[in-house]
């Protein structure tokens, strides 16, 4: 099996790449990529690349698939189909599935299932402690042999003893922790950003201590036990800065933000639009803007979706008692194309935040275009504007607060191993 | 994308009564202009006015009240309404089925008004994006957020007492924090232009960034209501003692408690309010409640003619008055 991906700009942030490049697949793999062809070279297949964008298939830190446990909100099925659409070809799910994921039978389940249907390769993050119940560690060792790739209690509290001894164990067993930032007890029943807005509307509010106390937890325990962590989706400024400080330091850490934290705040809850209820909350400008300047100096590494689908009574409900979240991974790409467009990243830089850098976060070779690595490439129109609407989306949820926004950038191709698995209408006829 | 106030229609008229904030200032007029043309229907031999004969009005209380419920419902009897009372506790809601399906089978049985009352905030606004457009929503009270009804009542007491409202100073004293009535009073009182809003509490119970409201704080009570033309006290509910809001019922008191000593640095001719239930020996003392200053009562009766303005004119018979008897 042979394919000419032809005269497309080829963006390879990870080999430093950005130049107009054909690339030739060859068994699902990278033969090369250049002007000319490997040896006895016979396309099969040719795909005409002229003004889009060949770059390597998104790598998303974090989407729910929803099953097991969830799928009337979602599955394995749909959801992979719109990792697909959005360009995306790995995607790490969380452990806060039904059951969760504490055994390796969870993990086969996920991964032998997403396998057959093939629109997106899956990984998953094992519970830190058994069934998220924050007392009893999970089998770290038995959970990595079966291929999860890191640990988390997501947005489960761990009491400080155990979140230090699940580090230790984490350490030993050479697995990064994937922190949620959250002090329960001051988020407690809070549904927003405890500010102007929260004040306004009578929301019980999330002050923005909640997370930057639990950083300053996790780093002092990361000093002491020298556990790798991964901060999830951070939401404000001085969080943000605890990092970079932390960084600066030598702890051995990394960090995301969400698309959407760049692109909303606190303001957008407007007269309780439940779109708009996330978790971390949104934010004010300022955090927004700290959040785009951690992106721009390095110390946060990547963008992730933070993909919740819902069915739609989840949002039909009045603020409070809505449930989180957002329908995201299809406005991964287009949102971090904004930033390029309003300049505050380049293009190679931009998409480096979607591949490369978080796949390095999961201890993954994907998320670039070396030859003889896995043929997985997202091709987009940078130039094409479209309507994000609740047509358009292939996932089981529809809950976004993006709907009705206009976006630049659109995926036309979306290769796995080299097999189509997504493409655009437009480019199908 | 920021949903709109929906509380306006198109031409700008009240179709639901949600929050008072981003009311025009004649509007606020309006209703007080409109309640006081109903308030000689009380003391009619019959009370009652036929604006609102063949309506059916739906008290829809998720949670407890004496006071506004009764008042709402005694309104709407006087405007000659069909009143209907569904105790939701009792209800459907809680065997499970959802707040949207109970809306739609009370529609079905052709309601015009809902009056709601329910303990989120943003409850209130989510029925009233959801209903039939031809029901009318009015809030009765939505968690921490509003409870506009009330806060009208209160200028309307203030307004019959003071006049203008442009030269007040008037201080709200107690829970700001979760605080609904605060809320809608506040927003109420700065559109109405007077001269000072404060509120008065330790800081455990005075929400973060409640100055971006236009109020000035203050946490010591005397200072608090010095000079002021109104003094409007909160009612601390139980809750907070365990939320470690507040150590004791008795500290609060001591500090915030508002007694004849501490009245004293209000002005002379200050007037007490609160929107009750009153906790005696809590918020104040029988002397400050029962005194010659409080008119906790006056806003009772007035909460009935308030009432009626804002269902008559939310029904789309503002223009008529009490004048067709």
């Amino acid at each position: 099996m042979t394919l000419l991906i032809k005269n497309g700009r080829v963006v390879d942030p990870a080999n430093e790449i950005d130049a107009i490049q054909d690339v030739y697949v060859v068994d699902g793999k990278i033969a090369a990529m250049g002007s000319s062809p490997p040896a006895g070279f016979n396309a099969r297949q040719v795909i005409d690349a002229t003004g889009q964008v060949v770059c390597p298939g998104i790598v998303d830190l974090c989407a729910r698939l929803r099953e097991p446990g969830y799928e009337h909100k979602g599955n394995i099925k749909t959801e992979t189909s719109a990792a697909a659409r959005a360009g995306v070809t790995t995607l790490c799910c969380p452990p806060d599935t039904n059951p969760v994921i504490d055994t390796p039978a969870v993990i086969e389940h996920i991964q032998q299932h997403a396998q057959a249907i093939g629109k997106a390769k899956v990984v998953v993050l094992g519970a830190l402690t058994q069934g998220l119940q924050s007392q009893q560690l999970s089998e770290m060792h038995a959970l990595k042999n079966a291929g999860c790739v890191g640990v988390s209690n997501v947005s489960q509290a761990v009491n400080t003893n155990i979140m230090r001894r699940a580090m230790e164990y984490a350490a030993s067993a050479n697995l990064t922790i994937f922190i949620d930032a959250n002090d329960a007890a001051l988020s407690a029943d809070g549904c927003a950003h405890e500010g102007i807005v929260s004040v306004r509307l009578g929301l019980p509010g999330i002050p923005e201590t909640a997370e930057t106390i639990a950083v300053a937890r996790e780093l002092q325990l990361i000093q002491l036990t020298g556990a790798r962590c991964h901060f999830y989706h951070l939401s404000s400024a001085r969080a943000v800065q605890m990092v970079a400080r932390a960084q600066y330091d030598g702890l051995p850490i990394t960090a995301n933000v969400t698309a959407h934290h760049l692109f909303l705040t606190e303001m957008d809850i407007g007269y309780f639009n439940s779109q708009c209820n996330v978790r971390p909350p949104l934010r004010t400008q300022r955090d927004m803007e700290g959040l785009r300047n951690g992106l721009r100096q390095g110390s946060i590494s990547a963008i992730c979706s933070d993909h919740q689908p819902h069915d739609i009574d989840a949002k039909l409900a009045p603020f409070p008692s809505s449930e989180p979240g957002i329908s995201a991974i299809e406005s991964l790409l287009p949102l971090t194309l904004r930033l390029v467009d309003s300049g505050y990243l380049t293009l190679s830089d931009a998409i480096a935040t979607l591949t490369h850098k978080p796949a390095t976060i999961l201890g993954l070779e994907t998320g670039r275009l070396d030859s003889g690595r896995a043929a997985d490439i997202c091709i987009f129109d940078p130039d094409e504007y479209w309507e994000y609407s609740e047509q358009q989306i292939v996932s089981f949820g529809k809950n976004s607060p993006f709907i009705g926004w206009e976006f630049k950038g659109v995926v036309t191709h979306t290769l796995l191993d080299g097999k189509l698995v997504y493409q655009s209408k437009q480019t199908a006829n | 994308m920021i949903q709109e106030n929906i509380q306006l229609d198109q031409h700008g008229r009240l179709k639901h009564m949600l929050t008072l904030e981003g009311l025009k200032r004649q509007m606020i007029i309006d209703i007080l202009d409109t309640a006081e043309s109903f308030t000689s229907v009380a003391g009619q031999t019959v009370k009652k006015v036929p604006l609102l004969r063949g309506k059916t009005i739906v008290n829809l209380f998720f949670e407890d009240s004496t006071r506004t419920l009764t008042t709402f419902e005694l309104a709407a009897k006087r405007l000659s309404a069909d009143v209907l009372k569904v105790n939701v506790r009792t209800s459907a809601t809680s065997k499970g089925e959802s707040l949207l399906d109970m809306l739609r089978n009370l529609e079905a049985m052709h309601c015009d008004m809902f009056v709601v009352r329910h303990a989120e905030s943003g409850a209130a606004h989510f029925i009233a994006s959801h209903v039939a457009p031809h029901i009318c929503v009015i809030n009765a009270g939505d968690g921490r957020h509003a409870h506009p009804t009330q806060a009208l009542l209160d200028m309307f007491t203030i307004r019959k007492h003071k006049g203008e409202f442009a030269p007040l100073t008037v201080a709200i004293v107690g829970d700001i924090m979760h605080s609904r009535v605060a809320r809608s009073q506040i927003h109420a009182l700065t559109t109405l232009g007077v001269n000072e809003v404060r509120v008065v509490a330790p800081k455990s119970l005075i929400p973060t960034a409640v100055n971006t409201l236009g109020v000035h704080v203050y946490h010591d009570l005397e200072e608090g209501i010095r000079d002021a033309d109104v003094v409007i006290m909160l009612r601390l509910q139980n809750e907070r003692m365990q939320g470690a809001s507040l150590p004791s019922e008795h500290e609060y008191f001591q500090r915030y408690g508002l007694i004849p000593e501490k009245m004293a640095a209000a002005k002379p001719d200050a007037i007490v309010m609160h929107p009750g239930p009153i906790n005696r020996g809590v918020e104040m003392s029988s002397e400050v409640a029962d005194g010659p200053q409080s008119v906790i009562l006056e806003q009772v009766s007035n909460g009935i003619a308030v009432r009626m303005a804002v269902m008559s004119m939310v029904l789309g018979h503002s223009s008529q008055g009490a004048t067709s008897q």
